[in-house]
Formats: C-alpha cells, sequence, structure tokens
C-alpha cells in the first residue's frame, strides 16, 4: 500500500469515524448538561424567531462597532468565504464529496479556484500575523489557535502545491493534500474549529435570551 | 477581621457617591480559608453554574477578541487584560479541567492546571473593579455568547472563596444582616416616610395588610434621593393606586446578586416577594435601579421557584403604561433631553422604549446620544463597581466616554432611570466638575403632573 492508497483508504476512514464519534462526544457532554428552568414571565414569546434571528444577523457587527472590528473581521470572512468556494466549488472535492454521500452539484473553473485558494492563503497569514501582533489577540492565544491554523492552512497549501505539481511528485503532493485535510478531521471536534457547529447553538441561546426579555439586538 | 464589622466597614453616606468609607487597611479576602479552601469552595460554586448553556458558551470562544472593541475599559485604557472573555479565564479553566467533555484528558495530562487561589485572587480586579456586567460584549461577540452571564456565575465562585472586593463584600454582608447595603434600615426608612410625607404633604401608606401595588425603593434612593419617594407617591396618588410601602421588603437592591453570594441574592429577593405575597399585591414596582430590575423582573420567579403571583414592572414602565391608557397627564417639561440606558433595563432587561414613551409624552425634544438604546455606554458604575474605591480612577476614564456622549447631544438636560448611573454621574460630575447634572425620569414626571 502506497501513502496515497493509505491516504484514500484507511486514514480515510479512521479520520471521518473519529471526526464524527468526536463531534458526537463533545456536544453530548455539553448538550445533555443540566438546564433550569425560566420561570419569568416573558416579556415577549417568539424564542425560536429570535435564536433563529441572531443566528443571522450576529454574522455582522451593529454599526457602532463596525469601525472597530474592520479589519478583523474582513480578513476573517475571506479566508471563511475562500476556504468555502474551494472545498466546495472544486471539482476533486465535489467528486469526493458525492463518493462519500452521493450529493453533487456542478463546479467552478479551476482559474477561479486557485485564485480563491491563494486569497485563502493570503487572508489566512494576515489573520495569523494579526493574532502575533495584537494585544489581545497575543494574550488570548493558545495551543489550540495556533494548532487549529496550522490544519486549516496545510490544506490549502498542499492543495495549491499539488494542483501546480510542485516540490513532489503528483501523488505525493496529492497524499499529503488528502492527509493534511485528514488531520484536519481529527482534529475538527477537539478545538476550536467545532465553532463552526457549535455557533449556531450559542447564537441562538443569546437569540433567545433577548427575545424572552424583548431585548432587539 | 474585627468582629464589629459596623467599626471596620462604616458608611460614607454624604458623598457624591454611596459606599463604605476608603478602607485604611484593605479586607480584600474573606474569612480565614487555607488557599486550598478558598479554591475547593470556587470550584463547587463553579461547579453549580456548569449548565449546557453555560458549556455552550465556555466551548465557543474563538478567541478573536472582538468583546475587547465593545468594552469601555479596554477602549478607555487599551489595556488587554480588559478584554472581557479575558476576565473568565479561570471559569472557563475550571470548567475545561472539571466539567467540559474531554476534562478527563484535561486532568489526566494536566492539559488545564488547576485552579488557583492566586489566579483568582490577581483575577478579582477584572471580575469586579473592571466589569459592570452592562452586556455590550454579549453585543458584539460574534459567537453570541453572554459574557456578562458568565462573569455573574464567575463572581459566584469568588464570593464562596472569600475573594470578594472589601467595599463590595461590606455592603452586600449589610444588606444581608439590615436588609440594606447603604443604612436605609426599616427603622431609618420609616423615620424618613414621616419627615417626607410631612414636608411635601404627600400620603405616603405603609405597612397596609391588603394594597394591589406594593412599592419598593432602592436605598440609594432611600439615603441620597429621597425625592424619589416622594415623586413616586404623587404618582401614585394621583392615579388613586391602592398601593403601599412594606417594611418588611421595601430594598429594591440586591448585593447579594452583585457581590455574588447567590444565597444573600435569595434572601434579599424574598422579602420584597413575601411582602408582595403579605399584602396581596397585584403589582410590584421595581424603583430606578438598574441591577434590582435584572434581579426581580428576571430572576425573581427563579429565586421563588415559581411564577411570582404579582407583575414585576420597572417604574418607567409604569409610567408609560399610565400615560399610554390615558390615566396619567402630563405637561410639557424642558425643551431638549438626552436619556442614558441603564444597562441592566435596557441592554439587559428590555425596557427601552418605555422611557422614550414617557419622555415623548413631556413632550421634549429627545436628542438621543450616539449610540444609544441597545449599544448605549454604561456610566461605568454598574454591577457594584461604584462601591469601589480602588475603582475610582479607572472608573473616572470610562466615565469620560459618557460625558463626551452627553456633550455632543447639546441636550439641556440630562435624565435617567436608575439612581445608580445616576448617583455615578453625579460621582462624576464632582470629580470632573462637569457642568451637567443627572436628574430622574420619574422626578420629572412628578414635577410636571397635571392633576
Amino acid at each position: 500500500m502506497n501513502l496515497l492508497d493509505f491516504a484514500r483508504g484507511a486514514a480515510m476512514k479512521w479520520s471521518l469515524a473519529v471526526f464524527v464519534f468526536g463531534i458526537f462526544w463533545r456536544l453530548t457532554g455539553i448538550l445533555l448538561l443540566h438546564r433550569t428552568h425560566d420561570y419569568s414571565v416573558p416579556r415577549a414569546h417568539g424564542a425560536l424567531l429570535g435564536a433563529l434571528r441572531t443566528i443571522i444577523a450576529r454574522s455582522w457587527p451593529r454599526r457602532e462597532f463596525r469601525a472597530r472590528t474592520a479589519y478583523g473581521l474582513a480578513v476573517s470572512y475571506a479566508f471563511h468565504i475562500g476556504l468555502a468556494i474551494v472545498v466546495f466549488g472544486f471539482v476533486p472535492h465535489i467528486l469526493l464529496i458525492r463518493s462519500l454521500t452521493g450529493l453533487g452539484w456542478n463546479g467552478l473553473p479551476d482559474g477561479v479556484i486557485y485564485f480563491c485558494a491563494v486569497v485563502t492563503l493570503i487572508a489566512l497569514i494576515m489573520a495569523l500575523i494579526r493574532r502575533v501582533t495584537h494585544p489581545v489577540l497575543k494574550l488570548l492565544s493558545n495551543f489550540d489557535d495556533y494548532f487549529s491554523w496550522v490544519v486549516t492552512a496545510a490544506p490549502v497549501v498542499t492543495g495549491l502545491l499539488t494542483v501546480a505539481h510542485y516540490g513532489a511528485r503528483y501523488e505525493t503532493l496529492l497524499a499529503l493534500h488528502i492527509l493534511s485535510f485528514e488531520v484536519l478531521l481529527v482534529w475538527f471536534p477537539f478545538g476550536k474549529l467545532m465553532h463552526g457547529l457549535l455557533l449556531p447553538v450559542a447564537r441562538g441561546q443569546t437569540g433567545a435570551f433577548y427575545a424572552r426579555r424583548g431585548v432587539n439586538p | 477581621m474585627s468582629t464589629d464589622i459596623d467599626a471596620v466597614h462604616p458608611l460614607d453616606t454624604s458623598g457624591a457617591r454611596l459606599s463604605i468609607k476608603k478602607p485604611v487597611q484593605r479586607f480584600d479576602r474573606q474569612g480565614d480559608l487555607s488557599d486550598r479552601e478558598r479554591t475547593e469552595a470556587a470550584m463547587r460554586a463553579f461547579m453549580h453554574e456548569f449548565g449546557a448553556v453555560t458549556a455552550t458558551y465556555l466551548e465557543s470562544c474563538i478567541h478573536c477578541g472582538m468583546c475587547a472593541e465593545a468594552c469601555q475599559y479596554y477602549v478607555q485604557t487599551g489595556d488587554p487584560r480588559y478584554t472581557p472573555v479575558h476576565k473568565l479565564e479561570p471559569f472557563k479553566q475550571a470548567y475545561k479541567r472539571e466539567a467540559g467533555p474531554f476534562a478527563l484528558f484535561y486532568r489526566m495530562f494536566n492539559l488545564k492546571p488547576r485552579v488557583s487561589a492566586d489566579e483568582l485572587q490577581n483575577w478579582q480586579e477584572l471580575l469586579y473593579d473592571s466589569c459592570t456586567m452592562c452586556g455590550r460584549c454579549t453585543l458584539i461577540c460574534p459567537m453570541g455568547i453572554d459574557i456578562a452571564r458568565l462573569v455573574g456565575q464567575a463572581r459566584h465562585g469568588m464570593f464562596q472563596a472569600g475573594l470578594v472586593p472589601h467595599e463590595l463584600w461590606a455592603v452586600a454582608e449589610r444588606a444581608e444582616r439590615e436588609g440594606s447595603p447603604l443604612g436605609a434600615t426599616p427603622a431609618v426608612f420609616k423615620d424618613r416616610i414621616a419627615w417626607l410625607s410631612d414636608e411635601h404633604g404627600v400620603e405616603i401608606p405603609v405597612d397596609r395588610d391588603q394594597a394591589d401595588v406594593l412599592v419598593s425603593m432602592s436605598s440609594i434612593e432611600i439615603m441620597k434621593y429621597p425625592q424619589a419617594i416622594v415623586a413616586t407617591a404623587k404618582v401614585l396618588n394621583a392615579l388613586n393606586e391602592k398601593w403601599t410601602i412594606r417594611l418588611d421588603g421595601y430594598e429594591a437592591t440586591n448585593f447579594g446578586m452583585l457581590s455574588g453570594n447567590v444565597q444573600w441574592q435569595k434572601d434579599l429577593s424574598m422579602k420584597l416577594i413575601n411582602a408582595a405575597v403579605k399584602c396581596g399585591a397585584k403589582l410590584l414596582i421595581l424603583p430606578e435601579c438598574g441591577h434590582a430590575y435584572g434581579a426581580m423582573r428576571w430572576d425573581g420567579a427563579n429565586v421563588y421557584g415559581k411564577p411570582l403571583p404579582f407583575e414585576v414592572l420597572h417604574i418607567s414602565e409604569y409610567l408609560a403604561r399610565s400615560i399610554a391608557g390615558g390615566r396619567l397627564r402630563v405637561k410639557k417639561a424642558a425643551a431638549s433631553v438626552t436619556f442614558h440606558d441603564p444597562c441592566q433595563i435596557s441592554r439587559r432587561g428590555g425596557a427601552t422604549q418605555a422611557p422614550r414613551d414617557v419622555l415623548a409624552a413631556l413632550g421634549v425634544e429627545l436628542r438621543e446620544m450616539v449610540p444609544s438604546r441597545m449599544g448605549s455606554w454604561c456610566c461605568g458604575g454598574g454591577g457594584g463597581v461604584v462601591t469601589i474605591h480602588r475603582a475610582d480612577d479607572l472608573r473616572y476614564r470610562v466615565f469620560e466616554i459618557k460625558m463626551k456622549q452627553v456633550d455632543d447631544t447639546g441636550a439641556e438636560m440630562l435624565v435617567m432611570s436608575c439612581s445608580n448611573c445616576r448617583q455615578t454621574f453625579d460621582d462624576g460630575q464632582a470629580h470632573f466638575k462637569w457642568d451637567k447634572t443627572a436628574h430622574s425620569l420619574l422626578e420629572l414626571v412628578a414635577d410636571n403632573l397635571v392633576q
């Protein structure tokens, strides 16, 4: 079994297993903790609507916060959108998703994908520079922040190297690309990457809290 | 610490803000617990807080640092320690190590060390002096984490560890012992009512057996702004309400909540609840006090363990309702007004429109601060911060934001509906020799009633 076979076979299987089991473990470990009933009379009903509203509306800051958060937010949006386009728009990725789930769609031209990948990488580097230079981010950052950055950036870097056939044999580069993605899958449930799944839960809680109190955030 | 608590912590009720006198020697560690006992006590309290909602928040932080940009302490100082989520570090650390889904691994490999008493002591300033729990950070967090709620929960552990700032502990202890944090005991309150009733020729019913409306007061009003008692009486009398004040339950402030003592919070809330139940009140009116609104309107029923058998309204909501229903008529007041939103009533409480409806009825030109309503800046005195002498310099720095906001409106009159904000403004006014004086919305209404 060569490296590519391993990456496509056992490694993919096990990383997906860890990904799914890890997410299940973490989510149940959080959501099955005790809850208290709120006996206060709500000012308004519609907690579900409030939750949905905050889940969507919190995607951009309120007017009074925009000036102070614009740079960080722009960088963050750039690599999130870039990653989404690359992951879900590149034809080979779509073929992989189809083989795993049966779902498929039309891809974007390769040139667009390459451009997005480069922008994504630049944005990721800008985010990292900001993290190591901004006094607040420096103080808050820990191993999780840096390791999550590495496992996010690695598939982008190896992906670009693979399509450029640069640095090693194509098969080796492809194997490294797949393996780097698998490292991301394995790490996902254990670190901050889980925010992708926790985001609607946390925002929803606060949205429901605001709705109950009649606060219009 | 001396057992003569009142001698060690004498009250200062003559200054621009009310607290205990500036301590010559600080006691920011209460009791004689060993360091180990302190951390164990904090951990027990923390563990109680680690439910699903709290856990979701603690798991969700992406360390983006955006909360700092909403925090008045960071914005004014640029000190990263004041980043709101950083103030929760020991609380988060305890959660990850003791209660999170991977707690076993954190403990087994010591990935998160045990929280130490020194660490908690170091965080005291961050959890108390530099956080009013105003909730602006909650408003900005892209993950929607309610950081203000988490700070309140972290304070529960701090109190059990005996690590509360000297002054806040002292006023909370006095509230538990005497029923009021600032010496507004039943005897003092009764005297004041008699004096105010005579002086202003207004009837103030006390200890009625049966009443539709129970009125509560803030000890800040009783001791510093007694005119609020008269104003309340004038309004309720004008409305022909069957109302009362009861000496067995009148104090609406809740320093149990602010200091982090859950039992004291309950004791203080239950006094009011029991008094309302005893007189068969259908409505409990809360005074112009921000945290009192949170403590009773939103936490009261949970302390009681079931829905409250009466309605709870902030006085501004009551005024707005009475005006809207045509029962209360007011005449035109000052020409232009700016309104300061008390955080716990507006951003955290949802009663944002009521004071504006009242001001509209008063026919004033409302000049909103920028930002106002949900995004309003805190006065800097909430969360018990105004009582803490060592926090004064920092508090004055953040108050500069508020002064600029008010000045920029060019309004003739500054109005608010929280006596704690008001005393923070009074103190800031005295410190900066500022030309703006804070006024009470309630008193503005009472002065402009159409009989």
